[in-house]
């Protein structure tokens, strides 16, 4: 039985439509399995060897693969509650009630995308805290440690843009805090809250903009920086294995 | 044959730019002015020519809507109108650490703000909290129908009462 199934397997492999997709074709050996992973578009990003000693818990805490995870649900769970949500001042509030108490299952995808954000924001500060500790960002993987600076605040910003869109009294008055903060920096201040919020106030335009920064503009910039941090991690020799001292350059 | 005093200097040399150098200098120069033409044209489409929101200018009703002595606050509009023995004034209800709503609260006889507890008296000078600022007095006029008017937007430096 079990026979049959790997024959079954290995016949859609070996199948001309199948071939033409995964060009390394079938079988076990090294070879085979390094042309998988370097011929696929998204598996390229990662080393075609990868040391045993990395893989195990203790080494990462697997804080960046449960990050990358959590991102993968908020995507998911945001473009499902973009279906009912209109970015508007007399139906945004309302719509999250729906949501709420009116749409199927749209309560748990709501706090599904909520607690995610939450586990996010917390797994990236336990992720640079490790890899600090570790020693893991230093040469030659300081720029992947920048990379990664840039998306900490890419889920800040992200947290923060999202906090607005239920339009409740919490959201409405922690952004309008938060523009004033951002009125703080000296000469441009308070244009670039004009420009953030569209207006003078939280409004509309505000909604609005802080709904596309969310839904659009953010999302994209963390998917290209996630994809160049997981590239980098294989250009920098891959995971730190933490048995040596770092490469010291040749200053 | 003789070398050609007037011919031009090879390509390299300092004085003289090659044709290559020269078109690489224009397109960068194009480049550059149509990335700065584009920074122009995108902070101009991200700045609103026109804003639909409530206008500064506040029609607060008539005197006597207020009794003597009293502190009245309008959220909607986030503005007190004060009424002493003297004359009438406007106080911005903004707290002037980062733009929460204050509220008056009539058995202590000051204005509070919930989110940083910054406290202020009736005229809007600080009394203790993190805001930077008193309350800023706002120009306040009688129509020519007898009705208060508050401009929110015009903050005034001298403190003048309306007397009616």
């Amino acid at each position: 039985m079990a026979n049959g199934v790997g024959n079954l397997v290995d016949q859609v492999r070996e199948n001309r439509i199948w071939r033409s997709i995964f060009r390394s074709g079938s079988g076990d050996s090294n070879l085979r399995r390094s042309l998988f992973v370097q011929q696929n578009v998204f598996l390229h990003l990662f080393s075609i060897k990868t040391r045993t000693r990395v893989l195990e818990f203790s080494a990462t805490w697997y804080l960046g693969a449960l990050t990358f995870g959590t991102f993968l649900i908020l995507v998911i769970t945001g473009i499902l509650l973009m279906l009912y949500y209109h970015p508007s001042v007399p139906q945004a509030y309302a719509d999250m009630k729906d949501l709420q108490y009116v749409v199927s299952s749209g309560v748990f995808l709501r706090n599904l995308h909520r607690w995610s954000a939450h586990a996010m924001v917390f797994l990236v500060f336990a992720h640079m805290f490790k890899v600090f500790y570790r020693g893991a960002y230093r040469t030659p993987r300081e720029f992947n440690w920048i990379i990664g600076v840039i998306l900490l605040l890419v889920t800040l910003l992200l947290s923060y843009t999202g906090y607005l869109l239920p339009w409740d009294q919490l959201a409405y008055w922690a952004v309008t805090v938060g523009s004033n903060i951002a009125s703080a920096v000296p000469l441009i201040g308070a244009k670039m809250r004009f420009l953030m919020l569209g207006g003078t106030a939280v409004n509309a335009n505000a909604l609005l903009r802080f709904y596309v920064l969310h839904c659009v503009i953010l999302p994209l910039f963390a998917a290209i920086f996630i994809a160049v941090h997981f590239w980098r991690i294989r250009k920098d020799g891959g995971i730190y294995p933490g048995e040596s001292a770092p490469e010291v350059s040749n200053k | 044959m003789a070398e050609d005093p007037n011919r031009t200097p090879a390509p390299d040399s300092p004085e003289e730019m090659s044709r290559r150098k020269f078109f690489v200098k224009v397109g960068v120069g194009s480049a550059a002015v149509a990335a700065l033409g584009t920074a122009a044209f995108a902070y101009q489409y991200l700045s609103p020519n026109v804003l639909y929101e409530p206008s500064p200018i506040v029609d607060a009703g008539k005197p006597d809507r207020y009794p003597p002595d009293s502190v009245t606050m309008d959220p909607q509009t986030a503005i007190y109108v004060v009424r002493t023995a003297e004359g009438f004034f406007a106080l911005s209800a903004i707290c002037t650490h980062l733009g929460c709503l204050t509220a008056y609260k009539p058995d202590l006889g000051i204005i509070a703000c919930p989110c940083h507890g910054s406290k202020f008296n009736k005229d809007g000078v600080k009394i203790e909290g993190p805001a930077p600022r008193p309350l800023p007095w706002l120009r306040m006029w009688l129509s020519d129908d007898g009705n208060l008017m508050v401009d929110r937007s015009n903050a005034i430096a001298i403190k003048q009462l309306v007397r009616v």
